[in-house]
């Protein structure tokens, strides 16, 4: 049962991600993004972090991607999205893909012997997550917070229309 | 039991798809979605191997990436869009006022 989800997920979330790169349609690569995103939070749940599952997909297939849907909503092209790159970009692309794959891959074979495949025990609840953003990982969480009003104001002064002076 | 090591070569093939997808796209916007599957791949990982040494730390970690992104994002679009109503174009080819 675990197998035929992790492959569905699987399948589902790189065809995803290929239509993204296919499609030309921003809201449509939105959307992709979306079902990709979703996907992951499977993943997350597969991999027993729960409370992650559930913040990727609200967070993420949620609030980030609404955001991206009313900014594409407000930029509202007229003449339509430009034609694709000339044909050297897609194969220097496919160059480094390759290359960037063989070398994550053998980077990471090192780990695949020492990976285990954890105890029985559950780890990730929302509970033990909870006390450890309070007590050790306190400061950063706080500097978080901070980050997140910076962002914002940062954000609305981008945004905001300046009066003529 | 599924072997963890599937898990780290999908997020090593996302990675490498979100990379191809910000080389081959032009317009800012997807250019940037590219950059959040980046980092979604990254995530992946992270959990990976925060389950395999049955450690919550990497989840924690996954958490604070989350709230980044999502200030990231907020900031990243703001940009974008003040570039549209300077410039009225999303083409990143366009964009090239420090171009010498």
């Amino acid at each position: 049962m675990a197998h035929f989800l992790f492959f569905l997920l699987a399948i589902v979330c790189i065809a995803s991600v290929l239509g993204m790169i296919i499609s030309k349609n921003q809201a449509y690569n939105a959307l992709f993004l979306v079902l990709a995103f979703a996907c992951m939070g499977g993943f997350f749940a597969l991999l027993d972090a729960p409370f992650i599952a559930v913040v990727q997909i609200i967070i993420y297939a949620g609030a980030i991607m609404i955001l991206f849907i009313f900014v594409i909503m407000m930029i509202n092209l007229r003449e339509g999205l430009p034609p694709e790159r000339k044909k050297w970009t897609l194969y220097f692309a496919l160059g480094i893909a390759v290359v960037l794959f063989v070398e994550l891959i053998l980077t990471m074979k090192s780990a695949f012997s020492s990976l285990k495949s954890g105890g029985i025990e559950k780890i990730g609840s929302p509970t033990d997550i909870g006390r450890l953003l309070f007590t050790e990982y306190l400061y950063p969480f706080e500097i978080t917070s901070i980050l997140i009003i910076a962002a914002l104001v940062g954000a609305i002064v981008l945004v905001k229309k300046r009066d003529k002076e | 039991m599924i072997p963890l090591s599937y898990f780290l070569i999908l997020s090593a093939v996302l990675f490498v798809l979100g990379a191809v997808a910000f080389f081959v796209k032009r317009d800012l916007i997807t250019m940037f979605m590219a950059v959040e599957v980046m980092l979604n791949a990254a995530n992946l990982a992270f959990i990976t191997f925060a389950k395999s040494a049955s450690s919550i730390d990497g989840q924690i970690i996954v958490f604070f990436i989350v709230t980044v992104a999502a200030a990231e994002a907020a900031v990243g679009l703001a940009i974008i869009l003040l570039i549209f109503r300077q410039k009225k174009t999303i083409k990143s080819e366009d964009i090239n006022l420090m171009k010498g």
